[in-house]
């Protein structure tokens, strides 16, 4: 099992890096659902670990509470890029000192 | 109820101190005791509290009628106290303490004040003295303040002044004696400020208050002294306990309350404001500072005998302040040409008088207040009197100005003689009497004491002649529109009143009267020996007082009097016309340091605290304008140090499970 | 063996995402990061998951990126100068101590025996999974339906745009029209068809005007910008051409007679009619 999780690992460093270097709003939040999928590769892994199902009922919640992340989430990129003809994170950068 | 059993008895002196324990069941007329306070209170309310709100024309009736329901509620006061008394002196010797119980006034805590009266022969006294001289004072002032706009609001004042005062005396607690005594200063203040427009009025106001506040701070301290040691105010308990408490909780407890007495009685140190307090109306100077108010020092040193009895300490620093206050008065009398102000000195001089015969103890606690009340008569005469020359003169007071009065104004002349013979001493004129029964005890007790007290008998002749003579006679130095004249009956027909009381107060002492009548309250005191007979003691005084009188024949009335004062006078003349730099040295003692003090510790506050304050704020603020930069908006340096935090806690955790 | 084939895989996608510069082709490599995911949950005895993870993200939530992703333009790209001081080197010093403390960590933690899920599986997963949802997890799995129904309601909450201006009618629109005519002089019928050649029959042909030059307005706007429209002088190649192939037989062709022959605005309008007769 632990090359599962190693994978998850990596899987889930890979997402933050890209969390903190790309720009494009939509690509972050890809990474943002790369670090959830890393996170439910470790669940799966550990549910057949330890022999019971709860793993996979955690996995399946994280992919529900995805999916309405992502609904809202790219509906505000929408709205801000309605406003502001620009999908890249740093533009929105006005609420600071 | 048989008091002496309730007496502590004072090993030492063979004296007694009698304790204090009203019969609060007296009943009949001294049910009414209340009313004796109520009315002029109530006098006070509808004057000052509720004729403000009234609509505009009955509040004109009211300005217009005013005084005479201030006048009323004094005379029925009066008239109450004519009537307790004669019910207490139809009541056994034994049996003349009688007490009220009205209301718990608070409880807090072991300690319980309740606002309870004392009506006993000493009480009896004053209230006869305040309310008879007061109602006498309003029906002078109804003619004196004729002119004044504000005649309903100074009727008010005074109804207020009276119940205060009343209050202080009716009082069976050191509490309620103190809401008197503040009560009191508090008219003194409104009263000596009523012609607020004159800033010196405002600022003699302000200079009364302020030193008497010094007073006053002594007096509460006593009280909480005394809560402390006994725990209670009451009078009752108070003598009872005293006998049980250590000697010098007694002096400080004395001293503390000999600092109140100071305040309230214009007695050095704190003296200086009794002489400004004259920029008052004069039915003011007659009735707070010459017969009523400053004598609230007296009583209390007198009230609580069973304290200074017990403090040889605090008994002798009365008998030195008092002294000195004496002669300090006596001089400032010689000096001023202001006519209420040579009065005002002479007022403090014969408070020190009474005070000196306060602190004699037993032997002399009857001839304070005998002192007291003649006092009050001669000198409310005086004042009066001073007030109705001033009335006739346009209200000046510079007696440089005067001259030959005597015929212009023959009643006030007589009266006033009346006063001024009762006060220098003639023989059988009131003042002879107590003044010569106080220097007598003096005398008995110190043999320097009783020199000085006698020094200052003759002093008080040479000032009272030199008053007389620049006022009454000599030659015509009237200002040039000045025609004076007769003062209306209104004014007068008091003058004439209190000048037979000032003739005819002797009579008090007739058999001893008044040392019977008061040695229930005071305790008896076998009488020491002078050293010379009564006789050649009274011979004495008499020939020293004709030697002062006759100085200012020689000095004064025998001169032409220049209407300017001469400004190549000796030292001794400048220090008195200056107060004995009274204020000069308060100045220095108090103010200045004072001053330094808070201008120091403004500095320090300032530059210290505020420093370190502000310091502390602007380095906050510079770290804060340093940090805020972090916060520059963009979500990825956030999301950043959120992994950088989450890296850290897994090494920690790494750390703690794999270390 | 699946897993080692696909980890690679999955690992160098994820790479990808960082260094593509188009965000379509970031998604594209997620994608296959996903359906691998989807086997490997296959492989780990989660077949509900499986299908889940491929219905719901590959298909789904992916599809909804891509949506997004037209909506607010296709070619959007990151440049590649980084704007924040630092935040890149950070990013990767930080990413990599956190990549290796974790994997150094979880190789350093005993897993022990493998269980297996062969008997929590026996009744077939799925029941097995909907026993403990409906049982033990029912409330969450309630809590999610509230969830859901607040991300949808949130959803069209922040698509909605307000109407700030009434909706315009059939007849202000035809006013509109009169009135630009009026003062612009813009034509006012609908717009010219694309040329209809011989040869060319497309919406990227221009259609010719009298004079020979090409109508501008009879091809998209799209079209246009992009580049993609043929040009009138290379329509008039192709007649060159074609007339060549016929030379000689028809005496009357002389390319030099045809105006604009070899001129750059236009091709003669009458050439093909010609050359089809």
């Amino acid at each position: 099992m632990t090359q599962y999780v190693v994978l998850s690992a990596i899987l889930f460093t890979i997402g933050c890096v890209g969390v903190l270097t790309r720009r494009n709003a939509i690509v972050v939040f890809m990474c943002v659902e790369l670090m959830l999928n890393a996170s439910n590769l470790a669940f799966v892994a550990f549910a057949k670990q330890h022999g019971n199902l709860d793993g996979q009922i955690t996995a399946f919640f994280v992919m529900v509470v995805a999916a309405a992340e992502v609904v809202i989430g790219l509906a505000i990129i929408m709205t801000i890029f309605r406003t502001r003809r620009s999908a890249s994170v740093d533009d929105a950068s006005l609420l600071k000192y | 109820m048989n008091l002496l059993s309730h007496s502590v008895l004072l090993a030492a002196e063979g004296t007694e101190i009698p304790v204090v324990a009203p019969d609060t069941g007296a009943g009949g007329v001294f049910d009414l005791l209340w009313l004796v306070i109520a009315l002029p209170l109530l006098g006070a309310v509808l004057l000052l509290g509720v004729a403000p709100f009234l609509p505009a024309s009955l509040r004109a009736t009211v300005d217009k009628h005013g005084h005479l329901l201030g006048t009323a509620t004094a005379v029925a006061s009066f008239v109450l106290s004519l009537v307790l008394f004669l019910s207490l002196l139809g009541r056994d010797a034994e049996s003349r303490q009688v007490g009220q119980e009205l209301w718990t006034w608070f409880e807090t805590g072991s300690l319980s004040v309740g606002m309870d009266l004392l009506y006993d022969q000493l009480a009896a006294l004053f209230l006869l003295l305040i309310t008879g001289v007061g109602s006498l004072i309003h029906v002078y002032a109804i003619g004196y303040m004729e002119h004044d706009p504000r005649r309903r609001r100074f009727f008010g004042y005074l109804n207020l002044f009276v119940a205060a005062m009343l209050t202080l005396i009716l009082s069976a607690d050191f509490v309620g004696l103190f809401l008197g005594w503040e009560g009191v200063g508090l008219a003194s203040y409104l009263l000596i400020g009523f012609w607020q427009h004159k800033p010196s009025a405002a600022a003699a106001a302000k200079k009364a208050f302020v030193i008497n506040r010094v007073g006053d701070i002594g007096l509460s301290l006593a009280i909480a002294l005394m809560f402390a040691t006994f725990g209670t105010t009451d009078f009752g308990a108070v003598s009872e306990l005293t006998g049980e408490a250590d000697q010098g909780t007694l002096n400080a407890l004395g001293l503390l309350l000999l600092l109140g007495a100071c305040g309230k009685s214009a007695q050095v140190p704190l003296q200086a404001w009794l002489l400004d307090a004259m920029e008052g109306p004069t039915p003011v100077s007659a009735l707070i500072h010459a017969a009523t108010m400053v004598t609230a020092g007296v009583y209390l040193v007198v009230r609580s005998n069973f304290v200074f009895e017990l403090a040889p300490v605090a008994q002798t620093a009365v008998v030195v302040v008092a002294t000195v206050t004496l002669l300090w008065g006596a001089v400032l009398g010689c000096a001023k040409d202001d006519i209420k102000k040579a009065l005002a000195g002479s007022t403090m001089s014969q408070i020190g008088y009474m005070m000196l015969a306060a602190g004699l103890g037993p032997v002399g606690y009857p001839f304070a207040i005998f002192h007291l009340l003649t006092h009050g008569f001669f000198k409310a005469n005086m004042f009066l009197g001073a007030g109705s020359v001033m009335h006739g003169m346009d209200d000046d007071v510079n007696m440089r100005h005067y001259g030959a009065l005597n015929k212009a104004m023959p009643v006030t002349f007589l009266t006033f003689a009346m006063g001024y013979l009762a006060i220098i001493g003639f023989p059988g004129f009131s003042g002879f009497w107590s003044k010569d029964k106080i220097i007598e005890s003096a005398l008995a007790d110190n043999l320097l004491v009783g020199l000085l007290a006698m020094l200052g008998a003759g002093v008080t002749g040479f000032y009272m002649t030199r008053l007389m003579l620049m006022t009454f006679f000599g030659e015509k130095r009237w200002a040039k529109d000045v025609h004076p004249h007769e003062s209306p009956k209104v004014m007068t027909v008091p003058l004439m009143v209190l000048a037979a009381l000032s003739v005819l107060g002797g009579v008090l002492l007739a058999g001893d009267w008044i040392v019977t009548w008061l040695e229930p309250v005071t305790g008896h005191a076998e009488h020491h020996e002078p050293p010379l007979p009564a006789i050649v003691i009274t011979l004495l005084i008499t020939l020293v007082v004709a030697i002062g009188v006759a100085a200012a024949w020689f000095l004064v009335g025998r001169r032409d009097i220049p209407r300017e004062a001469p400004q190549d006078v000796s030292f001794a003349t400048r220090a008195a016309r200056a107060d004995l730099y009274g204020d000069a040295i308060n100045d220095a003692v108090v103010v200045r340091p004072g001053a330094s003090l808070v201008g120091g510790l403004t500095t320090l506050d300032r530059v210290g605290v505020d420093g370190a304050v502000e310091g502390g704020s602007a380095a906050v603020g510079g770290l804060s304008t340093t940090l805020r930069r972090v916060q520059n908006g963009f979500v990825r340096s956030y999301a950043l140090s959120l992994f950088a935090g989450a890296l850290l806690l897994v090494l920690v955790l790494l750390a703690v499970n794999l270390g | 063996m699946t897993f080692w084939i696909l980890a690679p895989l999955m690992v160098l996608s994820a790479l990808g995402i960082l260094f593509v510069r188009k965000a379509v082709h970031a998604a594209l490599l997620l994608a296959v990061v996903m359906i691998s995911l989807a086997f490997l949950y296959a492989v780990m005895d989660a077949p509900f998951l499986f299908a889940v993870q491929i219905i719901v993200y590959t298909g789904a939530i992916l599809m909804l990126f891509l949506f997004v992703m037209m909506l607010i333009g296709v070619d959007a790209s990151d440049s590649v100068v980084e704007t924040i001081r630092g935040q890149r080197v950070m990013a990767i010093v930080v990413g990599l101590a956190f990549g290796t403390v974790l994997v150094v960590g979880i190789s350093q933690v005993a897993f022990g025996t493998v269980v297996g899920l062969d008997e929590a599986n026996a009744g077939g997963n799925v029941p097995a999974i909907a026993n403990i949802l409906f049982s033990k997890y029912v409330f969450a799995f309630e809590a999610t339906s509230a969830l859901l129904i607040t991300a949808a309601v949130g959803a069209m909450v922040l698509a909605h745009r307000e109407r700030l201006t009434p909706k315009p009618t059939q007849a202000s629109m035809a006013a509109q029209r009169m009135r630009d005519y009026a003062d612009h002089g813009k034509h006012l019928g609908p717009l010219p068809s694309p040329g209809v050649y011989a040869r060319h029959n497309a919406v990227d042909t221009p259609a010719l005007l009298p004079d020979g030059t090409a109508a501008e307005s009879s091809v998209s706007r799209v079209l246009a910008a992009r580049g993609t429209v043929r040009s009138a002088p290379a329509l008039a190649d192709d007649i060159d051409d074609v007339r060549r192939q016929l030379g000689g037989l028809d005496g009357h062709s002389d390319p030099t007679t045809m105006p604009g022959a070899s001129g750059r605005s236009g091709a003669p309008a009458n050439t093909e009619e010609d050359v089809d007769k």
